[in-house]
């Protein structure tokens, strides 16, 4: 083999035994090792159920609901580079990413994708449900799983604002209306009338939860920095803490499931 | 043919046939077994694509469905359809298999172990590429939607929540903001989560099923598909301007005009029950016609406003207080047993709030119902 030379000289150098500690995965040793050993690998346990693993069991839906979220990371923190999230820039930067950038896919893969991160969420909650996997012992990770699902909702409804178009505003002028109704805190909610001191409003648009989430009596500028700092900051890093336990947790409560 | 056809379609798709026409034939299809079958989901995918491919001829179908981000909707159809069949056509090969006294299919390899690497790993990777590959063609065909800038002056009609959402809105309908706005997906969340713990059936964890879970499946297939899934589209495609009924054929006009003749439960017991009635039978009281009432918290007022809504009130209180008890008693005796006192309650609430939803959408369909109860303060 003319080749084995330069082959070994490669496999055996000491660069790649500093990063990869073990060879070619071709014993079972091996094959646990190199699971143990990496860190990224080793959120899997080195061996799973074979019922759990077939494809038409997990659709590999939450598989892919991470790896979106972690094309959505990645593509997000490029279109952060070139977006500026005020009133005035946020509109210019979106058509310059779309008229100046050839070839650029980066806001598309970053809407589409989080549009498909919403249906594979639920259709990740749909496959558990259906096998029954939330039954003892995994109700807490259920628990958990619908935290997350909500986080989805607020990671892509607060996103939806940022291009500051119409599609944006008027989508989140829905949304947002709603919180003017919340029973006792919102201004326009059931209740909220009666919460006054002397007859001062305790409630009213400039300290509901409407204000609160927008962070001004109307739809503006700091709205647009508040729902940017949730989308790229807050609701990820949420997002990653709760990641971490349901991972944490599918292994704790005996892997992936199975019949008895 | 084709016009006809199309005013056909337009007539049935009014949210009070197609509601019912969809839920009707979605609970029926679960127990069908010759329809979750391979040619089953194949004849389906295919019929939902020669449906989409024939409306899309239609330009005012074109314009409502290729609106910038209604994308994710095909997305959505066609994988929850999918996944639909998957699931069921699993559930029922296993009811098959326990009938005849075999093990659910899973547990042929459930007790067998595979390696993480390489099968599992390599099955990521696989779907990993697949979903890549799938999304960097989705960017390169279909580009992210931008609209005008933004305009505060400037309301779009109709103006519409994201995607997802759309189901909720469809429900301001039906609902005043608190509720379908506030505490109706509050409910949502915390009933989704309350499910492994009112759940106490220990069959069917881990494998698909049906038969030996039928209450939990149907229950959560009919809020997820009939009650989230099927309301997104109607939202969609069927609510233009002024949030009225287009069919998907018609033309969103803002022009159209639809009289609202919508009728409080208290005016339908006041004013068309009693004041008849009374002045059939010359009693004065009961032809007083509707009782006036203003914001004021006064006791007067309040025992007026108790007067004026008292049907709606004791409907109400019979709703969610009365019947969960005579439930307990009666036609849900073993399943009250099971789940004990503090599971039943919990249950009970959450089934019944859920049934409110298709209930009050009926009773504006029939009777032009709008509140059941409506007080100055909040009304349901």
């Amino acid at each position: 083999m003319p080749l084995e030379k330069p082959k070994n000289t490669i496999l055996e150098s000491q660069v790649k035994k500093s990063i990869f500690r073990v060879g070619i995965p071709n014993t079972d040793r091996k094959r646990v090792l190199i699971v143990l050993g990496n860190v990224f690998l080793h959120l899997h346990p080195t061996k799973v159920r074979t019922s759990g693993v077939k494809l038409r069991f997990t659709w590999c839906a939450g598989g892919l609901a991470f790896f979106l979220f972690l094309v959505l990371t990645l593509t997000g923190v490029l279109l952060m580079f070139y977006y500026r999230p005020t009133v005035d820039l946020a509109y210019p930067d979106m058509v310059d990413l779309r008229e100046q950038v050839p070839f650029g896919i980066m806001r598309e893969m970053h809407r589409w994708g989080a549009h498909a991160m919403v249906i594979v969420v639920m259709l990740h909650m749909f496959r558990v449900f259906m096998t029954g996997s939330y039954k003892p012992p995994r109700e807490f990770n259920w628990v958990i799983g619908v935290l997350l699902l909500v986080l989805t909702f607020l990671l892509s409804f607060t996103g939806y604002l940022l291009p500051w178009d119409q599609l944006a505003i008027w989508a989140i002028t829905v949304g947002s209306n709603m919180a003017k109704a919340t029973p006792f805190l919102g201004a326009g909610g059931p209740g909220a009338e009666f919460l006054q001191i002397g007859g001062v409003p305790l409630i009213h648009p400039g300290d509901d939860a409407r204000f609160l989430l927008i962070g001004a009596k109307e739809l503006g500028g700091i709205t647009l920095n508040r729902f940017y700092v949730l989308h790229c900051i807050f609701i990820p890093l949420a997002a990653a803490v709760l990641m971490a336990v349901h991972f944490w947790r599918i292994r704790k409560d005996g892997g992936i499931s199975g019949p008895m | 043919m084709s016009e006809t056809l199309k005013h056909i379609v337009n007539y049935f798709s009014a949210p009070e046939w197609s509601f019912t026409i969809f839920s009707v034939l979605f609970i029926w299809a679960l127990f069908q077994r010759w329809i979750w079958t391979r040619q089953g989901v194949i004849i389906a995918m295919v019929a939902i694509s020669v449906a989409l491919g024939w409306a899309l001829q239609d330009a005012n179908f074109r314009v409502t469905l290729l609106k910038p981000d209604n994308a994710p909707i095909f997305l959505m159809i066609y994988l929850f359809s999918f996944f639909l069949w998957m699931a069921m056509l699993q559930a029922h090969n296993n009811d098959r298999r326990m009938e005849q006294r075999l093990p659910p299919e899973e547990k042929e390899t459930s007790d067998q172990k595979t390696w993480v690497w390489p099968d599992l790993v390599y099955i990521e990777l696989l779907c990993m590429i697949l979903c890549t590959v799938a999304l960097v063609v989705w960017s390169i065909t279909v580009r992210a939607p931008l609209e005008e800038p933004a305009n505060p002056a400037n309301t779009p009609n109709p103006s519409k929540a994201p995607w997802y959402f759309l189901g909720l809105q469809e429900l301001l309908v039906y609902f005043d903001p608190w509720f379908a706005g506030v505490v109706l997906p509050s409910i949502i969340v915390l009933g989704l989560m309350a499910i492994p713990y009112i759940d106490v059936n220990p069959k069917g964890s881990g494998y698909y099923c049906f038969k030996e879970r039928r209450l939990a499946i149907l229950t959560f297939l009919i809020g997820f598909f009939v009650m989230w899934d099927f309301l997104i589209p109607i939202g969609t495609i069927l609510r233009g301007p002024g949030w009225n009924v287009f069919g998907p054929f018609e033309e969103w006009s803002s022009h159209k005009v639809v009289a609202l003749t919508n009728v409080n439960l208290s005016e339908y017991v006041w004013v068309k029950a009693f004041y008849p009635l009374g002045q059939a039978i010359g009693w004065e009281w009961l032809a007083q016609g509707l009782p006036a009432t203003d914001g004021s918290l006064s006791l007067a007022n309040i025992t007026r406003v108790f007067k004026k809504e008292f049907a709606g009130i004791l409907i109400l209180a019979f709703y969610f207080c009365v019947l969960p008890g005579l439930l307990a008693r009666g036609w849900l005796k073993d399943f009250c047993e099971r789940l004990g006192f503090a599971r039943y309650s919990v249950a009970i609430f959450l089934f019944l709030t859920m049934a409110t939803v298709p209930m009050k959408m009926y009773l504006r369909w029939l009777v032009n119902l709008k509140y059941i109860v409506d007080t100055p303060w909040i009304k349901f």
